[in-house]
């Protein structure tokens, strides 16, 4: 066993992925709160909700959609690791072999997320 | 023998930290049923985390990456969604785990902040207040939702999908 600087979640590696864990909870948190409220026009009028839908329909929304989108799958894989240090009997020894995997899944599914909901956006968009 | 016992040790005088004799101020909590509800919340994180996964990534994934993506976003998508239990079911699911992961997610880092106890409450008073209010109106939107609305003469709405036509 190497000695390392720190404990296992404050110093190095670990505290970084704890600040970002904690930022990501906060945005989702605060856009959830906004995202229930404008669902919750459904129950206004069909013109309401589609004219408050039809906001997140231009480049500079797609671009709140991918950092959005960032946040929450960052937070969901860094989430799955946090679960596997604690429960599975390896998890401690792995925990910086798995915050690589976190961040190397994470490009991979923000380049395919991008790449498809921008090209979904550009194909149905009638320009400004 | 009562004379050695009296020469005064370094050690001596200094209770064990076992001894639960620690100054209350050094202590976060007292009672033992608030740090069993700690563990629970503990628990509830992590298992409402991995729930919240699949339910927000299918989510994501439906409303997103399907057929025409964001521009298939409007209310009729909407209709046809919670025309089928199981979205209405789903979405039930993961407004409730969300806001309560979330809420004692933010609960936490209060905890960690706010250092006055005053701040404390108050923060903590307005986090139950959107948490309960947004549960409650999220819920109420999913089981009262009416894709043919009519206006007060009975006339479908303009604006209403197409399908209403048919019903
Ligand atoms: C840009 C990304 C998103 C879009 C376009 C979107 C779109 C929608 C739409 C169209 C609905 C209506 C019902 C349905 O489709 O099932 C809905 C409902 C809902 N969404 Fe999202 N969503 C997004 C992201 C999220 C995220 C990240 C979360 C979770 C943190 C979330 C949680 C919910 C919940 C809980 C409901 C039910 C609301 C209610 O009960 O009134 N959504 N969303
Ligand atoms: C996508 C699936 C998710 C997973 C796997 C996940 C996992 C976790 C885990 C394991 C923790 C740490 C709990 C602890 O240390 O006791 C946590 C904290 C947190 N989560 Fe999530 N979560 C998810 C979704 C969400 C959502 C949708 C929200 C917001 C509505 C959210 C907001 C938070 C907040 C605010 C914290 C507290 C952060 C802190 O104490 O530093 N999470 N999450």
């Amino acid at each position: 066993m190497t000695q390392t600087k720190g404990t296992l979640y404050k110093g190095r590696e670990g505290m970084w992925s704890w600040v970002g864990h904690r930022i990501t909870g906060v945005g989702i948190f605060f856009f959830l709160l906004v995202h229930v409220l404008d669902t919750s026009l459904v129950r206004v009028s069909p013109e309401a909700y589609d004219a408050v839908i039809g906001a997140y329909k231009n480049p500079i929304m797609i671009m709140g959609e991918i950092g959005l989108v960032g946040a929450i799958v960052f937070h969901a894989f860094n989430g799955l690791r946090i679960i596997l240090v604690d429960f599975w009997s390896k998890g401690t020894r792995y925990h910086k072999q798995m915050l690589w995997a976190v961040m190397g899944l994470w490009v991979i599914v923000m380049i395919g997320f991008t790449a498809r909901h921008v090209m979904l956006f550009l194909d149905g968009w009638g320009g400004f | 023998m009562t004379t050695t016992d009296s020469v005064a040790l370094p050690t001596q005088g200094i209770e064990a930290p076992r001894s639960k004799r620690i100054d209350p101020k050094y202590l976060r909590r007292s009672s033992s049923s608030s740090s069993s509800f700690e563990m629970a919340g503990w628990v509830f994180m992590r298992v409402s985390g991995a729930a919240l996964v699949v339910l927000i990534f299918v989510h994501l994934f439906v409303n997103l990456m399907v057929g025409e993506g964001i521009h298939g976003v409007d209310f009729g998508f909407v209709a046809g969604k919670w025309a089928n239990p199981v979205w209405q079911f789903w979405d039930l699911t993961m407004l409730w785990l969300a806001m309560l992961h979330g809420g004692n997610g933010m609960r936490t880092i209060i905890n960690d902040y706010a250092e006055k106890d005053s701040t404390r409450v108050w923060l903590k008073s307005i986090l139950t207040l959107s948490v309960a209010v947004i549960i409650v109106l999220g819920t109420l939107v999913i089981f009262t939702f009416e894709p043919c609305m009519v206006d007060n003469t009975g006339q479908l709405l303009d604006s209403a999908p197409a399908f209403c036509q048919n019903v």
